[in-house]
């Protein structure tokens, strides 16, 4: 059977035509026709501009006819385009007045936002023609790739261990030895490595298309050029960043994407995508014409009655994201990443800004953030804010969530590093934090499944640096250091910087261990930085977003030398897969609610059952009861932590009469002994254990 | 292998040739013959390109026949490697070796 609507019913300069349907919004290919839509409130006219790849000038534009428009929509089928070969922008006619909000330029030719593939930055560096009249040009996408059997795989949240990177930095440097630098082929080379790291998911920093270019400039050395290597500038909601493929110069950096996917998931690892939704790279009123401002202004942007752009990202514009029409469009973007690309989560950016009003007023029940909650096709997909933004919106522990929403939990990143540099007024909160952090997540239901735990993150330091420096180092980004978070609580160990000494070494290793056994006891989500399973520095950057180069680019030849924290990391991440009592659902109840013999969990001190808070608030202990975990026949674990400087014995906890206590970790002892293989644990005779400076100890029941 | 029949396929396989290149693979797989695609000159697929290849296999395969990829260039099988199409296919290094397979 033929479809009967697929023939033209108009001509236009030899180009044939009908009426298009406006639902989906973007370029579509349909029969023999390319059906594109696009939606404008403010619009008077639009024209439909078509190139022939890489062209500098359109082989054609063809205006909207009336009839082509329903509603605000504009939509029109067009026949016989070879539409590998094309690239298509829409020119948009209406009123210009600044302080009403509109900014209509006919003489612009404007990116559609629902495009799903873009080019004009193809190649990571090349430099774009500047004067070109159309810099970021949609193409149009055959959206038929073989996925077989895959779906999301629906890794319970509690059991996930989130590995974030950054696709160029994780293998641009030659050390990484793949083939593919710097690109979605090159992860999907080393998938090996992160298959045995043990992580279950991992969180790609944004690879929606973004503008390396944008704000590039000279370093302050002269030597080289600062890039937006980050990417949290989004040119398009729908497509993926083509210079992050190393097909993106055929246009094929789809199907390099979703292959990746569909590997990691044959392999048992999800994949997560950073998304930014709460501004643009139009940057404010001074910044370029890319697509929304030209296409509605007033409907994609938060404006000041005067017809400013409300800056709540410090970016210099506000995507917004409560305007019935923004909210849709973020909406249809994040199911088609799930739908097209088997995505299995998001990290929001600055997600506060998710819940702020048209006037920037934050909402108590944001539609936008319900909607996600309880959207179908997102029904199983992990959804992560940042829950604050620039602002001043600080909303960890309050973020709505309708029980879905879980958060970047900052509040444990804070207070794990005092703890870890000594801080003596920390120990009551670290005791929530290692907990899940009732005090934030008990209520409404969350439960310990919306912390996502982190120590470090790409913001800040890199876990070598945060015991390698006091101080930020950012003066490679030109900004005379004032840029980065001042606040980092980090400590040098006595000397700023890389350094021969052993001793500081040996400590600083030490204190990597501590962090990372701590980050993975934690009853909560793990998330830890790419490189630092291995050590690797930024130099003392804490915020290296603008560095494409030795400071950004994981250096793998820390494997090598650090080889004592990657195993230790590595094994570290088995224990916490294999021990059920280490990923509790939701909270505590601090008793023996089932009359098992001892409580869920136990606080201890250095007298076992007295949590008394001895040497300066340093020094605790606590106990897991394996018969509490999913399952309930798992060990029961004790962690001794020791953050004073001076040594202590520990008395341990007694066990049921057949049970004794063998030691898993011991973060004070020199690797190789300072973790032991799983099933080697090593047998505590004594009814004590001597838990050095500064250090941590696991204990397994067997 | 019996009742195989080589397919040259052009110097570039892109949306400009793929139209012509389906219908004479195609063709072949009407008359409930096997394909060996002999990609030797080919030095170029595109997108398009490879949806022309993987569409014949699996036109193949539901007519319970095999398409065969011969010679094809290590630029192309780096492209399909990358953008997963490579797992599908069978490839041989001459139409020789491909026919007495």
């Amino acid at each position: 059977m033929q479809r009967i609507d697929l023939f033209p019913t108009h001509d236009y300069k030899g180009y044939k035509l009908r009426a298009g349907k406006p639902f989906p919004f973007g370029a579509s290919v349909v029969g023999n026709a390319v059906n594109f839509s696009i939606y404008s409130r403010y619009a008077t006219a639009c024209t439909l501009v078509l190139f022939k790849n890489h062209a500098e000038k359109p082989f054609v534009e063809i205006p909207f006819f009336k009839e082509f428009k329903l509603g605000n929509v504009y939509s029109m089928m067009v026949f016989g385009l070879d539409y590998e070969e094309i690239e298509y922008g829409y020119r948009m006619d209406g009123p210009y007045d600044f302080q009403q909000g509109y900014r209509f330029n006919k003489e612009k030719v404007l990116l559609d936002p629902y495009a799903k593939l873009i080019s004009g930055r193809d190649v990571w560096g090349v430099p774009p023609d500047w004067n070109s009249i159309f810099q970021y040009r949609g193409r149009i996408l055959a959206d038929d790739f073989d996925w077989e059997d895959d779906v999301p795989l629906e890794t319970p949240i509690q059991d996930s261990i989130i590995y974030e990177m950054h696709v160029r930095n994780f293998t641009e440097d030659e050390s990484s030895g793949v083939k593919h630098r710097g690109t979605f082929a090159g992860i999907v080379e080393k998938l090996p490595y992160l298959k045995d790291l043990g992580v279950t998911c991992i969180e790609l920093m944004p690879i929606h298309e973004f503008d390396e270019f944008e704000n590039s400039r000279l370093s302050p050395d002269g030597k080289g050029v600062l890039y937006n290597v980050w990417g949290y500038s989004n040119v398009g909601f729908f497509a993926p960043k083509a210079a992050y493929a190393s097909t993106g110069r055929f246009g094929m950096q789809v199907d390099e994407l979703k292959n990746l996917v569909k590997i990691y998931h044959e392999n048992n690892i999800e994949v997560m995508l950073d998304v930014v939704f709460n501004h643009t790279a139009e940057g404010n009123e001074n910044g370029p014409y890319i697509s929304y401002r030209g296409i509605d202004n007033k409907t994609y942007y938060m404006l000041t009655p005067d017809g400013y752009y409300y800056n709540f990202s410090g970016c210099g514009n506000t995507l917004n994201c409560n305007n019935p029409n923004v909210r849709d469009m973020i909406i249809d973007s994040l199911r088609y990443w799930v739908t097209d690309y088997h995505i299995d989560g998001f990290r929001f950016d600055l997600a506060a800004i998710l819940g702020r009003d048209q006037n920037g007023a934050p909402l108590s029940n944001p539609p936008l953030l319900e909607s996600l909650a309880h959207d179908p096709i997102l029904g199983k997909t992990k959804l992560i804010a940042e829950a604050w933004d620039a602002g001043g919106l600080y909303q960890v522990g309050s973020f709505p969530s309708w029980g879905r929403w879980a958060e970047w939990n900052g509040k444990y990143r804070d207070a794990i590093r005092r703890f870890l540099k000594s801080d003596e007024n920390v120990l009551s909160e670290v005791k929530e934090r290692l907990c899940g952090s009732p005090d934030l997540y008990a209520a409404h239901n969350r439960g310990i499944k919306a912390s996502i735990n982190f120590i470090t993150a790409h913001d800040g330091f890199t876990m070598m640096d945060l015991v390698s420096y006091n101080g930020k180092h950012n003066e490679a980004n030109g900004e005379n250091n004032t840029d980065g978070e001042n606040d980092n609580n980090s400590w040098n160990c006595d000397w700023e910087g890389e350094c021969d000494n052993k001793e500081i070494n040996f400590l600083r290793h030490k204190q990597i261990k501590n962090a990372m056994a701590l980050l993975l006891v934690s009853q909560g989500v793990p998330m830890i930085l790419s490189g630092d399973e291995m050590g690797n520095t930024q130099y003392g950057n804490n915020n290296a977003y603008c560095q494409d180069n030795k400071i950004s680019w994981l250096d793998w030849n820390n494997l090598k030398k650090n080889e004592d924290i990657h195993h230790f990391v590595k094994q570290m991440i088995k224990f916490r897969r294999i021990h059920p009592v280490l990923r509790f659902e939701y909270h505590f109840g601090y008793c023996d609610y089932k009359n098992t013999g001892y409580p869920d969990i136990s606080w201890h001190g250095v007298e076992a059952w007295n949590p008394a808070t001895e040497f300066h608030n340093l020094t605790a202990a606590f106990m897991l009861n394996g018969q509490y975990a999913v399952g309930g026949n798992d060990n029961f674990i004790y962690v001794a932590m020791n953050m004073h400087w001076e040594t202590h014995a520990f008395e341990l906890p007694v066990l049921f009469e057949n049970m004794s206590w063998y030691v898993f970790a011991n973060t004070d002892v020199k690797a190789p002994n300072d973790i032991a293989e799983i099933g080697k644990e090593i047998e505590v005779k004594d009814k004590e254990i001597i838990v050095g400076p500064r250090s941590i100890m696991i204990l397994v029941s067997k | 292998m019996q009742n195989i029949k080589v397919h040259q396929v052009g110097k570039i396989l892109d949306a400009s040739t793929s139209a012509e290149e389906q219908a004479a693979i195609l063709a072949i797989l009407d008359q409930n013959e096997n394909v060996a695609l002999d990609l030797s000159h080919c030095t170029y697929v595109s997108s398009a390109g490879l949806r022309v290849m993987l569409y014949s296999f699996k036109v193949a395969k539901s007519k319970k026949l095999v398409l065969y990829l011969v010679r094809v260039s290590d630029d192309v099988k780096d492209v399909m490697k990358m953008t997963g199409f490579d797992k599908f296919f069978t490839y041989f290094n001459t139409v020789d070796e491909c026919l007495k397979s």
